[in-house]
């Protein structure tokens, strides 16, 4: 399918679900969580490499964002860029796990912490784990806000603009850091070919 | 050999290849953590497992353990939230379910009690002062609770009490004091009670001999017959009564545990 339509369709999906969001929370956000879960997953993942780490902060994005919608005026909701908004509280969660992270371990304060796996299949579909290992060190290898502009636009599929507003900074450092990161990214993967 | 520009774009479709889907669980754990989705888990109990559902606000819905799927549909059906197998919940939850799946304690379980009236939520909150091993009729509950005629209201609160065994309205029967209906059926609550030693055979005997309220001769105070007061009396000075006017004709005063009131 082409890119552009989807894309169309998930912002006509958002725009629905900030209306329905506005009237109605509890009824609306598993609906939010079935749009948004998988986009906020993959760029978390690319974000933090380990896929358990990866999906505890996507559990705490989401959180936060229900806690968030219900502290919203309902005008407020309804003026809401979903998608933006969501990268926003994913990053801010990101960020604050970085700063946490070895000073002690992760703590979880959820009524329950095992959900029954229904069907347990290796969560990763298609990823080939050599590959997956080797994405992880050159992401990781970049710094914080190049590889953060390089996911949001790539992974999340998200405009400079939306990635400015998610990461408040301006859009021309946005595009900078997006293009320094992809070629230093498409120089590396130049090596790996190579030799 | 690509030009820079053409491997810049191969990078970025890689990249964009790797989006995976979110684990199966990510749902089901926002949705129990943001108190939107129930979970619930599989307890034994004396009428044999029962799935307990559970949320922020506490315990939510009880039901016997037998179809998941079932029970899954019915839930959604009535609170219109969905739910999810789980694991227990956390520790503090899962002892107070045990305890009073076990009638081991009048428990300070929470219950989710949101959708609920302020009437069906008294009559709840009043049935689960009874303790494990003693009866109470519905008039009692309805006199208990400031609303001496709502008998038949109080009936059908418990009727649909959406937390049975830990709200126990196996505890309440009928005001001639036979055991009466049960939302999972009579047969069960004979087996609960029996559980908790009482005597439902001699329950059924009462009842038909029209002895309500079981007074001592020693002290002059009368009882509901399963009190725990009631239940020290010895033989001897056991007196039966048929109404408590009778019972204060006789010079008895109510005792003060159970508070019986006229039927």
């Amino acid at each position: 399918m082409d890119v552009r339509v989807l894309k169309d369709a998930n912002a006509d999906t958002d725009a629905r679900l900030v209306r329905r969001l506005a009237g109605d929370i509890d009824g609306t956000f598993e609906d939010l969580v079935r749009a948004h879960q998988d986009g906020l997953y993959s760029g978390i993942r690319r974000l933090v490499g380990d896929p358990e780490l990866a999906a505890d902060l996507s559990q705490d994005t989401f959180i936060r964002a229900y806690k968030a919608l219900c502290s919203y005026p309902p005008n407020r909701v309804r003026q809401l860029k979903l998608r933006d908004w969501l990268w926003t509280i994913a990053l801010n969660v990101v960020r604050s796990n970085a700063r946490q992270q070895g000073r002690r371990p992760r703590q979880s304060q959820l009524l329950v912490e095992k959900i029954v796996d229904a069907n347990s299949q290796p969560e990763t579909r298609a990823l080939n784990s050599e590959d997956e290992q080797w994405w992880r060190d050159e992401l990781s290898r970049l710094p914080a806000h190049q590889r953060t502009a390089v996911v949001l636009r790539y992974v999340g599929e998200l405009s400079y603009s939306e990635i400015a507003a998610a990461t408040k900074r301006p859009v021309g450092s946005v595009k900078s850091d997006v293009h320094r990161g992809l070629a230093v990214l498409a120089n590396r993967l130049k090596g790996k070919i190579q030799s | 050999m690509k030009t820079s520009g053409e491997l810049e774009e191969t990078t970025a479709q890689l990249l964009a290849n790797f989006a995976v889907l979110a684990p199966d669980t990510l749902l089901a754990k926002v949705l129990l953590g943001a108190g939107v989705a129930d979970g619930y888990h599989s307890y034994e109990s004396p009428i044999g497992p029962v799935f307990v559902a559970y949320n922020p606000h506490g315990v939510s819905a009880v039901a016997l353990g037998e179809d998941s799927s079932a029970f899954e549909a019915q839930f959604a059906e009535r609170f219109g939230r969905s739910i999810f197998p789980t694991h227990e919940p956390n520790r503090i939850l899962d002892r107070q379910i045990r305890n009073a799946l076990n009638a081991d304690t009048t428990s300070l379980l929470p219950v989710d009690v949101r959708g609920l009236s302020d009437f069906a939520v008294a009559v709840l909150r009043k049935t689960s002062e009874i303790s494990p091993g003693e009866v109470r009729p519905y008039s009692w509950i309805a006199a208990e609770i400031g609303k001496p005629h709502a008998n038949r209201a109080v009936g059908s609160v418990l009727a649909s009490n959406p937390v049975p065994l830990l709200i126990p309205c196996h505890r309440v029967v009928r005001s001639d004091g036979q055991i009466g209906d049960y939302l999972f059926g009579a047969e069960r609550k004979q087996k609960l009670l029996t559980h908790e030693n009482i005597n439902v055979d001699e329950l059924a005997r009462n009842a038909i001999s029209g002895r309500r309220y079981l007074g001592s001769a020693t002290t002059h105070i009368f009882c509901y017959p399963t009190c725990r007061n009631a239940r020290r009396i010895t033989p001897i000075h056991q007196r039966w009564f048929t109404a408590t006017n009778k019972a204060v004709d006789a010079g008895y005063r109510p005792c003060k545990v159970c508070r019986p009131h006229a039927a």
